[in-house]
């Protein structure tokens, strides 16, 4: 069953995340290349640990905010010239009359876009995956933090199984993926 | 420490096993009888037009609008504990944002049917959309109505979004959590497969506190927008520059008058006690008595601008004082400030049945404040010929009990199926200690 699927991780659980964080730090410091770890809430210093430097959630947020700004913008100023509304003596394109919805747009384009571009980075959502076949792996339980070294195409089960042995964790779990039928 | 991981975990056990399922019960059954309500009035008022309401020239807006303003202030204040207290790293917020972002979003689905039953012909609501038509128009950007429309709009996405992708860890672990299986399968789909990866942690918290920095300002826009529906327009009592900080310290005041009562409710009913500390509602009752005497400043500003400007304005300043709608003043002031000033002492404050009642009275003070912002400066303005009064009939007030219900049935399932409390975040709090 298990040996049929081709290997997705390799696992070493700890029971604080203090411990998980210093893992981490050491196996990034042997080269191992894809790293990753999960937990059942953001823990303090593992984005530094994994060297996380991605910024695509925060610039996808500042393009929708100017998209939507401006979008908003020029749409009342089209719209405007098309339709044209001489109302209440204010000129044609009342640019002050106009920022309120160019704001609410811009906040708007900007949240749809972070949590939009969150959503698609993180491949989310998706009804299955191999880690939810791990042994015990459970986000509810508060002493359950998984250090994980990602099965890439060179990926040496004997050697990742000793260097995540080396830290002394409370345990390791293969997970594989399941076999495609 | 582990007393609030524990207490986290029952968070997430609290829907399969409800340890209150009686309570539970009767107020979803009171719930559901005001939400018949809703349907009969909305029958009532689809087949015989808002000719059945009290509101008509010169107060065109009446009950609707003044309840659709109250109800969007209570909204706010969800969004202010949640996102304002995250950036300023107040860690008691976890225990009482989700709920409070819950009512938000209750409170903003109330407020946002007001103004389209009220259209008189709310099917074509959508006109208030621009969008290519064979009428060849478009909708009258410089108006405040236009404005009313995307501030609301843009609000209840955001907020709904804001709430939903912070409960997804909290519905990952209820899934784990479970051991039936229609409750994983109910966690699993809303988990949309979290799986606690410490990068998606890493993008979860860069859009969950972009999100929170920008609807701060995004609450103070929607009602700084709300006012100017009325500070817009030349009608005395109305046009005062004074009247978006006023709003919105009102709407804050409201809304956080509203959370303090449903924490103390949930604290008693399904005895959260160890994560809805005493503190929790010392600071409730500190915010309340802020934003109280805030909102009362601004009641001094106006009365001051009113009186410095002389003529018709005065003259709405003094009908308010002693005209037929002077009881929605006095009241204004009374239920808003008097009690209020118990939370002086931290006596008060920690008393969880004062702390209700006091927001209780709150609640029916602010709606006082909306009535009478609304009322009496549109039964009275510049004309002699443009006077004639309000009187609510029994139809507003059915579809205003109804709006109730249908806010009470919304969060009851709430309370009922999701976690109530930000259980991972309690427990991040409780291991960094």
């Amino acid at each position: 069953m298990v040996e049929a699927g081709r290997p997705f991780a390799l696992l070493a659980a700890f029971d604080t995340p203090e411990r998980l964080v210093e893992a981490a730090r050491a196996i990034r410091a042997q080269g191992f290349g894809k790293v990753d770890a999960f937990t059942p809430f953001p823990v303090k210093g593992l984005e530094q640990a994994l060297d996380f430097h991605d910024r695509r959630v925060p610039a996808a947020m500042l393009i929708g905010g100017i998209v939507g700004g401006a979008g908003g913008f020029l749409m009342q100023v089209a719209t405007n010239f098309d339709y044209p509304l001489w109302i209440g003596g204010r000129p044609l394109i009342a640019v002050p009359a106009f920022m309120m919805i160019s704001f609410e747009l811009m906040v708007l384009g900007a949240v749809l876009a972070a949590i939009g571009a969150m959503f698609i980075v993180n491949r989310l959502p998706r009804l299955h995956h191999p880690i939810f076949d791990a042994d015990g792996f459970d986000l509810s339980a508060d002493d359950r933090f998984y250090l994980a070294i990602l099965a890439d195409l060179d990926f040496d089960r004997d050697e990742a199984g000793k260097a995540l042995a080396a830290l002394k964790p409370d345990a390791i779990i293969d997970v594989t993926q399941r076999p495609r039928s | 420490m582990s007393r609030d991981l524990a207490a986290a975990d029952r968070v997430l056990r609290l829907p399969p096993r409800f340890p209150a399922p009686r309570a539970w019960w009767i107020c979803f059954g009171f719930a559901l009888s005001l939400l018949a309500v809703f349907f009969v009035s909305v029958a009532w008022l689809f087949g015989h037009g808002p000719g059945i309401w009290g509101n008509n020239i010169p107060v065109g807006w009446g009950f609707p609008i003044s309840n659709y303003v109250w109800w969007l202030g209570i909204g706010h204040a969800g969004t202010l504990i949640s996102a304002m207290l995250l950036l300023m790293g107040q860690d008691w917020r976890n225990s009482l944002n989700r709920f409070a972002e819950a009512m938000t979003l209750f409170a903003v689905t109330c407020a946002g049917l007001y103004p389209v039953l009220h259209l008189g012909r709310p099917w074509l609501f959508y006109w208030m959309a621009p969008y290519f038509n064979t009428m060849d128009i478009w909708p009258q950007f410089k108006s405040p109505l236009t404005w009313d429309f995307f501030a609301v709009l843009t609000y209840l996405i955001v907020s709904t979004l804001f709430w939903y992708i912070g409960i997804i860890p909290d519905l990952a672990a209820a899934r784990d959590r479970a051991r039936k299986r229609r409750w994983k399968m109910f966690f699993g789909l809303g988990a949309l497969g979290w799986r606690g990866q410490a990068t998606h942690w890493a993008r979860w918290q860069q859009a969950y506190r972009l999100t929170a920095a920008i609807a701060v300002p995004l609450v103070v826009s929607v009602h700084s927008e709300i006012s100017l529906l009325f500070a817009a327009g030349p009608v005395p009592g109305w046009v005062s520059t004074v009247f978006p900080p006023y709003f919105v310290m009102g709407a804050a005041f409201s809304g956080f008058a509203v959370v303090s009562m449903l924490t103390v409710w949930l604290r008693w009913m399904l005895d959260l006690h160890t994560l809805v500390t005493l503190r929790h509602l010392n600071m409730l009752g500190y915010l309340l008595l802020a934003t109280g005497m805030m909102t009362a400043y601004g009641y001094a500003a106006e009365m001051f601008t009113a009186a410095y400007a002389g003529g018709k304005e005065a003259e709405t300043l003094f009908d308010r004082f002693s005209g037929p709608y002077a009881w929605s003043y006095w009241g204004a002031i009374a239920f808003n400030f008097l009690p209020l000033q118990l939370l002086w002492w931290r006596r008060w404050r920690q008393w969880p049945i004062t702390l209700f009642l006091i927001g209780l009275s709150v609640t029916i003070g602010m709606w006082m404040e909306r009535y009478m912002l609304l009322v009496s400066s549109l039964y009275r303005d510049w004309l002699e010929s443009s006077t004639g009064y309000f009187h609510p009939t029994f139809w507003d007030w059915g579809v205003f009990a109804g709006t109730i219900g249908l806010f009470l049935t919304l969060f009851l399932l709430f309370v009922r199926f999701l976690p109530i409390i930000s259980a991972f975040e309690v427990r991040e709090e409780a291991v960094d200690g």
